[in-house]
């Protein structure tokens, strides 16, 4: 997990195209600027941050089914519950799986549990759009494969 | 009215948190009932699990900015309601 690049999946552990499901991996890290507010000598993980996490975990599983060729942006994020505290050093593991393929549009559901205790969840909407540029498709798929997305059995 | 505008009309009741009295046949649903397009998202999932169909707003929106059709063809609640009975049929066919 990489706060300063917003870069919150360490990796891809599973990715079922045909379930509509993925699971994610990262670990929270021990030392941010972010827990100098967040908050002083109690350091949590925001709520908001377990969000993208949850956002991003599913948003692969959406390029994965469409074969990074559109960018699912986020647009709502509904029935979000955050269960326990999440604490520098945490290790913590995310199930995406995606409701809904419309057209110009998904809807997935993603869970957040540590140590298999359920710690967040939401129901998250995005827009599916094409990419802005050729460029940002490239560095989104170079990002896929470094968080282990076998990208070339997936893309179109 | 149709079966399919009254679910339609149920789903945008509940959606979007508009009194069901108001959204009647000829309302347009960008227009009358004010319902932006993130909103319509919301509808449009729901429309979809309903009847077990995907409306095609991208070709819609295509449609509509290169002037080939107008809004009221697709968001007035009627139109879409026959679009929907339409893509109903076509998977059926």
């Amino acid at each position: 997990m990489r706060f300063e690049y917003f870069q919150m999946i360490d990796r891809i552990v599973a990715l079922d195209v045909e379930g509509r499901s993925v699971r994610s991996a990262c670990t929270v890290p021990q030392q941010s600027t972010i827990f100098e507010g967040h908050f002083p000598t109690y350091p949590l993980m925001p709520g908001a941050l377990l969000i993208e996490c949850m956002a991003q975990t599913t948003g692969w599983l959406v390029m994965a089914l469409n074969g990074f060729t559109a960018m699912p942006f986020l647009v709502g994020v509904k029935e979000a519950k955050f269960r326990t505290p999440v604490l520098p050093g945490d290790e913590l593991e995310f199930e995406g799986k995606v409701l809904h393929e419309g057209s110009g549009f998904a809807v997935g559901a993603c869970k957040g549990r540590r140590q298999g205790k359920s710690v967040c969840e939401a129901q998250i909407t995005y827009r599916v759009m094409s990419f802005p540029n050729p460029e940002f498709r490239k560095s989104l798929i170079e990002w896929a494969e470094r968080i282990e997305i076998p990208v070339k059995e997936l893309i179109k | 009215m149709s079966a399919t505008f009254d679910k339609v009309a149920d789903i945008i009741a509940e959606t979007c948190d508009i009194p069901r009295e108001n959204i009647k046949p000829e309302s347009h649903a960008i227009n009358d009932l004010e319902i932006d397009s993130l909103d319509f998202l919301d509808i449009a999932f729901a429309i979809d699990k309903t009847f077990g169909i995907k409306l095609p707003l991208e070709q819609w929106t295509q449609e509509v900015n290169d002037g080939k059709a107008t809004t009221d063809q697709y968001f007035v609640l009627k139109n879409l309601s026959e679009q929907i009975d339409q893509l109903i049929a076509a998977k059926g066919a």
